[in-house]
């Protein structure tokens, strides 16, 4: 995948693919096979150095958890649902779910999500246009049966 | 090795004191835990001081500095919440390592209002609101919803931890809110974070807890074995690896693994248990906690709020003092505070919420889902 040129990702496993499009990278350990979302020098879950390879992460998913955030720091705008998804593959990502209504009763639990791309205009911010992505509920058919355990 | 005992120990009422500076919160707490213990600061051998938002400013140092420069081996010590269990269990290692006799323990901190921390950036824009939240509010609602998935748990069992804890504060004179706070005061309160209303998040208060340790040898030689309090177990973990870790914090695993080694060090298990303080930073996190520390099955934590088994007067009473939501949580000082607690009932001093019979006890703190820090405290005297 090539980093980023023309724009400033919100998040260091934001890459573009080889066609240019926005894509998710993370890293896999070749001695345990767990998935993480940022390199490191080892790995965190085995211990094992040297072991991580970058690989393309899913862009399905369902709610493993989430909380409706209705105050958060001055200047941040409420309500927004902060959404935990498992993708497909097992990595936990943080971000915000819409497109469904900010009430518990329109939020359940496991329901299927994809990840969507898009390029926020943030007031007060020059430079590279921001890439970043958002949770949107999908077809339960685009996702496979959540694992369990 | 020898056992290490609690032979004084104290704390100041938590509230807000912007107009003191921190090192005078913490020597007024090491004054009254000094007293408490019938010694003086030239007694104390080394002194442990717990501290998070002023990590890097010597305050064990500066506390010496207001009451007696002994030249005594100061450490500081951060470890977010869990800073002042820390400090007591560096203090406890030294005492057991044999290099001391008697060590003063001290946890301080002085906090401003408002959220705690900063909002979550990424290459100078702020992604708080963007991608999820990451304030404190919301990692541990997002935690108490996981519950809520697996087990159903309700958003009126997270918020009867707030009436519980509100009210057994009305009997701690130490506590910064003394007032009840009834169900639909509590579930109607202003929502911070679902289902977390502002009356189910702890208070960033200011606040010192102190706590003088001494050897077994020197406990005997200076007659302070009547009022003591035994550790039976002093555990410190850090977060082991889980795949929810890289997107939350994660108090859960670092509590399971810290509950097993206090236990088995201890020889005990939590049927063994009078009373416990235990990381009420928020609502949601005492009852995930009833399970991380074995009192209950998992999934069970519900019926425990439900049934009044952990009020004062039930089985297991939990957070007696009022817990971190509603006697307060200045940082560094819970986790000493947490020992006052818990010996101040093994010594049958705790008044109108003494937990009658109160023979052993346990304390935990959570720093940042990252440091867990576990006491199991024993009365001394039959």
């Amino acid at each position: 995948m090539r980093t980023q040129t023309e724009h400033q990702s919100l998040g260091s496993f934001l890459k573009l693919d080889d066609q240019g499009k926005p894509c998710l990278e993370g890293f896999q350990c070749g001695a345990c096979n767990e998935v993480l979302l940022q390199n490191r020098r080892g790995c965190p879950r085995c211990g094992a150095l040297g072991s991580l390879r970058a690989r393309r992460l899913a862009e399905h998913g369902r709610l493993f958890s989430y909380t409706i955030v209705h105050r958060s720091f001055p200047g941040i705008a409420t309500p927004f649902i902060s959404a935990i998804v498992e993708l497909d593959g097992g990595v936990f990502l943080k971000g915000n779910l819409v497109g469904v209504e900010a009430t518990p009763a329109a939020v359940p639990f496991d329901m299927p999500v994809r990840v969507q791309f898009h390029y926020p205009e943030v007031p007060g911010h020059t430079g590279k246009t921001l890439l970043s992505y958002v949770f949107v509920p999908a077809q339960p058919a685009e996702c496979p049966e959540p694992k369990r355990g | 090795m020898s056992d290490v005992y609690v032979v004084g120990t104290d704390m100041i009422r938590f509230g807000r004191y912007p107009d003191r500076s921190v090192e005078d919160l913490g020597a007024e707490a090491v004054l009254l835990a000094l007293a408490d213990a019938g010694l003086g600061i030239g007694d104390m051998q080394a002194v442990y001081c717990g501290n998070q938002l002023a990590a890097g400013d010597r305050i064990g140092q500066r506390i010496l500095k207001q009451i007696g420069q002994t030249g005594v081996a100061v450490v500081n010590v951060s470890n977010a919440c869990a800073s002042g269990a820390t400090a007591f269990r560096e203090g406890w290692i030294a005492i057991r390592a044999g290099l001391y006799d008697l060590v003063l323990c001290v946890g301080v901190e002085q906090m401003g209002k408002g959220i705690l921390g900063a909002p979550q950036s990424y290459a100078g824009v702020t992604t708080e609101g963007m991608l999820g939240s990451s304030t404190m509010p919301a990692s541990f609602a997002t935690l108490g919803m996981e519950h809520t998935r697996q087990y159903g748990t309700t958003f009126e069992q997270f918020a009867k931890v707030s009436v519980k804890n509100h009210h057994h504060s009305t009997l701690n004179e130490k506590a910064m809110y003394r007032f009840e706070t009834p169900l639909e005061d509590v579930m109607g309160a202003e929502m911070i974070a679902y289902p977390l209303t502002k009356l189910m998040c702890s208070v960033n208060v200011d606040g010192a807890a102190a706590a003088v340790i001494c050897s077994e040898k020197k406990a005997r030689e200076l007659g302070l074995l009547k009022r003591a309090v035994r550790i039976r177990a002093s555990v410190l973990t850090s977060d082991p690896y889980t795949p929810q870790n890289l997107a939350n914090l994660d108090f859960n695993a670092v509590t399971q693994l810290a509950a097993r080694q206090a236990y088995e060090t201890a020889g005990v298990g939590p049927g063994d248990l009078d009373l416990i303080e235990l990381h009420d930073c928020f609502a949601t996190a005492e009852l995930l906690h009833y399970e991380n520390l074995g009192i209950c099955p998992a999934g069970d934590a519900g019926k425990l709020i439900d049934t009044g088994y952990t009020a004062l007067g039930g089985a297991l009473p939990v957070n007696v003092s009022g817990g971190l939501l509603s006697k307060g949580h200045p940082l560094g000082a819970t986790g000493i505070a947490n020992i006052y607690e818990i010996s101040t009932h093994l010594r049958g001093e705790a008044g109108a919420r003494q937990v009658q019979g109160a023979r052993l006890g346990l304390t935990h703190v959570v720093g940042a889902g990252s440091a867990c820090a576990i006491h199991i405290l024993e009365r001394v005297q039959p």
